[in-house]
C-alpha cells in the first residue's frame, strides 16, 4: 500500500505491507534507527516516537495509518545543532547508562511536557480542574509506560523535571 | 616558548562529573547499537530452539526450510567445522544441538534468509521428531542424591565447595531458617545482537554486543575452525548487559552462516528469543542456622546453599565460589559449615547476574541477621554492628581485610539519616495508587537494613588483568591523546572514566577513546565491577609509561633537566612552565601498550574453602522505608538509603547512577523480578509478566558515599557497580516483615505471602 509518510519534516512516499508497524518501517526502509525495538509489544517504550506531537507506541501502529500524519522520532528533536532542552537536560544529569531506552524517554517526555502544558491532569493530580503542577509524582505517574533497565530513573525525574520547569 | 608561571589541573579528569563521550549520540538516536547495524546485501538469521526441556533429537528433517524461496543456508551441528562444544568456563555447551536437547529454548538449527521472516518461516518448516523425556528440575536432589538421573555423563554436581573453620557449633541462641530465591533475568532493554562479516583471509568480522570480546574470540574460533586472529571482533553498541553478554548467543551462530552463506548475515533476538537466548541468575535454595550468645554474638554459622545452574555450566563455578567464600556475609564468625553447591538440571541455564552467588547469600545471612536480633532482643543494626568486620578481620575464608571496612559507621550513618514523613493519607501515595488500593485502613509503615559484601574483580586464582594502548600526538597543533583498549562499554561509563584517567595523567583534555576491538590486546570482562580497577589501572600505567617518554622527549630537545608535567605544561623543577606538550612532541608520536594486573588471589582450599581468594571486598548498606497494603499484600517502596564505600570516587555523577541502577535491580529481585519456571518451561518470557521496575517503582533516594581509599588499588578506588544489587533486596525485604509481622522466606515477595491467602 502507497503511504505519504512525513518523518522529522521529511516526505518519504513509501510502499509498505499493510502489516508493517511503523517501528519496522522507520528502523528497516528509512534508516532511522533512533526508535529501538526493546520487546515489540508496546510493553517497554523504547520504541516511542511523537505522531502529531502526541507520544506513540510505535512498535503497537500500523504504518498504513500514517499517512500524512506529521511524526517525530528522536532524531528529529534537536533544532539543527541545538538540542531539544529535555537532550541536553539528560546529558547533564546523566539520566541514562546503556542509553537502550533514551530515544524512548525523550519522544515520551516531549510528549508529556505537552499534555502537561495542555492542561491534562493525570491520575496523580490532586485538583483535576486547576493548573497541574509539575512536581516528582506527576513526573514519574506520567512516565511510567518507559522502563530504563540500567534504573536511571532518579535522574530522569531530575532531568525531566529541569526540563519542564 | 610560551613562559606561564601558572599550571591548573586538568578540566574533566579523576573526580570530576565529566560528560560521557557517546552522551550526544545516545540523545540524538545516532549510537549504533549491535541491533542497528546494517550492510548492503546482508543476511538475516533466526534459530530453531528446543520447545523441550529434556529430549532425544530423534531426526531432522531440513528440506521444507531449504525449499523456501530466499533461504540461503540451514545449518545444524553436523556443519560446524571445529569443536562442537563452547562454554565460558569449562566447553560443555553445543553450537547446535546434538542428538539431544537440555534446556528449553536449546537452539538446534540456524537459517540465514534475505528476511527475518523469511528465516523465521524456514525455522517452522524444519521438522524434528522428538522423545520427550521428563526434565530433571530439583536442584536440590542433583545436588545431594546420588541416584538421580544426570543431565551430563560427568555428574549433575558442578561444583561443590565447602566452609570448614572451627569445631564449636553450640550457642545459646540458635536461629534457623530456609529460604529461596527465584530466577532473575539481567533483562536489558537491547537484546542480543550482532553482524558477521565474512573477511577475503577466510576469517570473519564480527560487530556484536557483549561483555568480553577476547573470550567471545576464545570460545568463536575453535568451533569455527579457525586460528583467533581470524576471528575479529568490534564491540558494537551495547544497550545494557548485567551478566547476561558474558556466554555466548548469536555469536558463533552468527560466523557460521556468514562463512558458510559468504554473505553479511545479521542476527537479533526478539524479546521472547532473549529469555530463552541468556543465561539468568541462578535460583537458590538456603538453609542457615546461626548460634550465638544471649548478647547477639556469633558463634558459628552452618549453612548449605544449592545453587541451580540449569542445562549448562557457564559461570557457575565463580558463582558457587562467591556464595562459598561470601556467605556468612560481612560477619567474624568463629566457627563455619557451610556447603554450596552448583548444579546440572534441565532448568534455563544460569550464570552471571549482577553480584552474582553474592546477592543470594546476602539475602540468606541478612534475613538470618534478623532473626537472630529478634531472638536476642536487639535492634537490627546494633545486632549487625555487634559482629560486622573492620580491617584486619578474617572472612569464612581465612583472608584478612586488608583495607577499610567501616561497617560500623556505614551502619550508623544510614541508621541516622533522615526519615521521610509518616504514612500519608492520601490515596495517590498508598501502594497501588488510587485504582488498587484500600482506603488506608489496612497500610503499615515498615523499615528494614540490609549489608552486603563482594568481592571486586577475579577472584580463586584466575590471571585477571587489562591492556591499554595509549598514544599521544599533536593534532592540528593541539596534543591529543588516543586511549585503546578491548574493554567493553555497557553503559557503566568506561569510556567517559578512561578518558578521565588520561587527562589527569597526561594533563591533556583532547582524549578520544577508540572502539573497542580485539586488535589490542584482552582488557577482561565487565563484570565483576572490576573494569574501573583492571582497565582503569591499564590505562593509568599506560599514560604513565608515555608521561616517562615525553619528559625523556623534552629533555632531549629542550636540553633541560628535571622536567616534570603539571596541568598539561613540561615544567623545571621550580615549577616555570618551558613549553607546552605539542611543542615538546612537534612531529613525534608517543604510543605506549601496558598490561595491568591487580595482585594474585589464590584458590579456596577444596575440603575446607580457605584461603586469600579475592583482591578487593566492597561494601554498601541499604535501609529501605516501605508501606504495605496488609490487606492486599501490595508494597510501595517509600525510600531507599544506602552508604557505599567506594575508595574513590571518580565520576560522582556516574557512581551516582551505578548505586542507583544497583539498587534498582535489587528492589525488582525483592518484590517483583522472576522467571517463572515449571517442569523446565519459562511461563513468562514477555515483558507483559516479567515485571521489571518502572520509575513509579523506584522511589527517591538518599546516598552517602564514602572515600576510604584501598591502598593496593589505582586511586585507591573499589569497584561499586555490584555491591548495592546486594543490600537493597534483603533491606525491602526486612522493611515489609517489620510491617507484616511475616516470615517471608522467599523472593520475589508476593502478594500472596504477605496476605496469606
Amino acid at each position: 500500500m502507497d503511504v505519504q509518510l512525513s518523518v522529522n519534516q521529511d516526505q518519504h512516499p513509501i510502499t509498505v505491507d499493510t502489516r508493517e508497524t511503523l517501528l519496522d518501517t522507520l528502523r528497516e526502509q528509512l534508516d532511522l534507527t533512533g526508535a529501538k525495538k526493546g520487546c515489540d509489544h508496546g510493553q517497554c517504550g523504547a520504541c516511542t516516537v511523537l505522531v502529531d506531537g502526541r507520544r506513540v507506541k510505535s512498535c503497537l501502529a500500523l504504518t498504513v495509518t500514517m499517512d500524512d500524519r506529521e511524526i517525530t522520532t528522536v532524531e528529529g528533536l534537536a533544532d539543527g545543532d541545538t538540542p531539544h532542552p529535555l537532550q541536553a537536560g539528560f546529558i547533564e544529569h546523566d539520566a541514562f547508562q546503556c542509553g537502550y531506552c533514551t530515544p524512548g524517554q525523550l519522544c515520551s517526555s516531549v510528549g508529556m511536557l505537552a499534555e502537561f502544558a495542555a492542561g491534562w491532569p493525570s491520575v496523580v493530580t490532586p485538583d483535576v480542574s486547576a493548573a497541574p503542577h509539575l512536581d516528582e509524582g506527576e513526573i514519574r505517574e506520567r512516565m511510567s509506560g518507559n522502563l530504563c533497565r540500567c534504573g536511571a530513573y532518579v535522574n530522569i525525574v531530575a532531568a525531566i523535571g529541569q526540563a519542564g520547569r | 616558548m610560551t613562559d606561564i608561571q601558572v599550571t591548573s589541573p586538568v578540566r574533566d579528569g579523576v573526580g570530576a562529573s565529566a560528560p560521557r563521550p557517546d552522551g550526544t549520540l545516545k540523545v540524538t538516536g545516532e549510537f549504533a547499537y549491535a541491533s542497528d547495524l546494517w550492510m548492503d546485501g546482508m543476511l538475516h538469521g533466526a534459530t530453531l530452539r528446543s520447545p523441550h526441556p529434556r529430549a532425544r533429537i530423534l531426526s531432522v528433517d531440513l528440506t521444507g526450510a531449504l525449499k523456501l524461496p530466499g533461504v540461503e543456508a540451514v545449518l545444524t551441528h553436523e556443519d560446524v567445522p571445529g569443536a562442537k562444544l563452547y562454554g565460558v568456563d569449562h566447553a560443555d555447551q553445543p553450537v547446535l544441538a546434538i542428538d539431544q536437547v537440555r534446556y528449553q529454548g536449546e537452539p538446534i538449527a540456524v537459517v540465514a534468509a534475505d528476511h527475518p521472516e523469511t528465516a523465521r518461516r524456514a525455522c517452522a518448516l524444519i521438522r524434528v521428531v522428538y522423545e520427550v523425556l521428563e526434565p530433571l528440575t530439583d536442584p536440590r536432589r542433583a545436588a545431594l542424591d546420588p541416584s538421580y538421573e544426570k543431565v551430563h555423563a560427568g555428574g549433575n554436581v558442578v561444583r561443590h565447595q565447602p566452609i570448614r573453620v572451627g569445631s564449636v557449633f553450640e550457642a545459646d541462641v540458635v536461629v534457623t531458617g530456609e529460604y529461596e530465591v527465584g530466577m532473575q533475568d539481567q533483562a536489558f532493554l537491547g537484546p542480543e545482537s550482532g553482524l558477521a562479516v565474512p573477511a577475503e583471509d577466510g576469517g570473519v568480522d564480527l560487530y556484536v554486543a557483549t561483555q568480553w570480546l577476547h573470550v567471545d574470540q576464545d570460545q568463536i574460533a575453535p568451533c569455527l575452525g579457525l586460528p583467533p586472529e581470524k576471528v575479529r571482533l568490534t564491540l558494537a553498541g551495547v544497550g545494557g548487559a548485567f551478566g547476561a553478554r558474558e556466554d555466548l548467543s548469536m555469536q558463533i551462530h552468527a560466523c557460521l552462516l556468514a562463512l558458510h552463506t559468504g554473505k553479511p548475515v545479521r542476527i537479533v533476538y526478539g524479546r521472547e528469543e532473549s529469555f530463552f537466548g541468556h543465561v539468568h541468575r541462578h535460583p537458590a535454595l538456603m538453609r542457615y542456622e546461626h548460634g550465638a550468645t544471649r548478647d547477639g554474638r556469633l558463634v558459628y554459622v552452618k549453612g548449605e546453599i544449592i545453587l541451580d545452574g540449569g542445562a549448562y555450566a557457564s559461570s557457575t563455578p565463580a558463582v558457587v565460589g562467591n556464595a562459598a567464600s561470601l556467605g556468612v556475609g560481612p560477619y567474624s564468625v568463629p566457627n563455619i559449615s557451610l556447603d554450596a553447591y552448583g548444579v546440572y538440571t534441565n532448568n534455563p541455564p544460569c550464570g552471571a547476574m549482577r553480584g552474582f552467588g553474592a546477592v543470594q547469600a546476602c539475602f540468606g545471612y541478612e534475613s538470618q541477621l534478623d532473626r537472630l536480633a529478634e531472638a536476642c532482643g536487639l535492634d537490627p543494626v546494633e545486632v549487625r554492628i555487634r559482629n560486622a568486620i573492620s580491617e584486619g578481620s578474617r572472612i569464612a575464608t581465612g583472608q584478612i581485610v586488608d583495607m577499610p571496612a567501616p561497617l560500623t559507621s556505614m551502619l550508623e550513618q544510614v541508621r541516622d539519616l533522615p526519615l521521610p514523613e509518616g504514612v500519608s493519607t492520601d490515596l495517590r501515595d498508598l501502594p497501588g495508587g488510587v485504582a488498587n488500593s484500600t482506603h488506608g485502613e489496612g497500610i503499615v509503615r515498615g523499615v528494614g537494613y540490609g549489608i552486603g559484601i563482594k568481592n571486586i574483580c577475579y577472584s580463586e586464582g584466575f590471571d585477571d588483568f587489562s591492556t591499554a594502548r595509549v598514544r599521544l600526538e599533536v593534532i592540528g597543533e593541539e596534543a591529543a591523546v588516543l586511549v585503546h583498549t578491548a574493554a567493553a562499554e555497557v553503559g557503566q561509563g568506561l569510556v567517559t572514566l578512561k578518558a578521565q584517567i588520561a587527562r589527569t595523567e597526561l594533563g591533556v583534555p583532547n582524549v578520544t577513546i577508540a572502539p573497542a576491538d580485539t586488535q589490542v590486546g584482552s582488557a577482561g570482562s565487565s563484570s565483576a565491577s572490576r573494569q574501573s580497577y583492571v582497565t582503569g589501572g591499564a590505562v593509568k600505567t599506560a599514560c604513565e609509561a608515555v608521561r616517562e617518554r615525553l619528559l625523556e622527549l623534552a629533555a632531549k630537545k629542550l636540553s633541560h633537566d628535571g622536567l616534570a608535567l603539571s596541568g598539561g605544561k613540561i615544567v623545571s623543577v621550580s615549577g616555570i612552565v618551558v613549553a607546552s606538550v605539542a611543542e615538546v612532541l612537534g612531529d613525534d608520536v608517543i604510543e605506549e601498550t601496558r598490561e595491568y594486573r591487580h595482585r594474585a588471589t589464590a584458590p579456596m582450599d577444596q575440603l575446607t574453602g580457605q584461603g586469600d581468594a579475592h583482591t578487593q571486598f566492597a561494601f554498601c548498606v541499604h535501609r529501605a522505608v516501605v508501606d504495605v497494603d496488609v490487606e492486599l499484600g501490595l508494597v510501595k517502596v517509600v525510600e531507599l538509603a544506602a552508604v557505599q564505600d567506594v575508595g574513590k570516587i571518580l565520576n560522582p555523577i556516574a557512581l551516582e547512577g551505578q548505586i542507583h541502577g544497583g539498587t534498582a535491580q535489587g528492589l525488582g529481585l525483592a518484590l517483583m523480578e522472576e522467571i517463572q519456571v515449571a517442569g523446565g518451561l519459562i511461563r513468562n518470557p514477555s515483558f507483559t509478566d516479567y515485571l521489571i521496575p518502572t520509575i513509579l517503582d523506584m522511589p527517591p533516594m538518599r546516598l552517602e558515599i564514602l572515600e576510604n581509599p584501598d591502598p593496593h588499588a589505582p586511586y585507591g578506588l573499589r569497584g561499586a557497580g555490584e555491591p548495592p544489587t546486594l543490600s537493597s533486596t534483603p533491606a525491602i525485604v526486612a522493611a515489609v516483615r517489620a510491617a507484616t509481622g511475616k516470615s517471608l522466606m522467599r523472593i520475589p515477595v508476593r502478594p500472596e505471602h504477605i496476605t496469606g491467602t
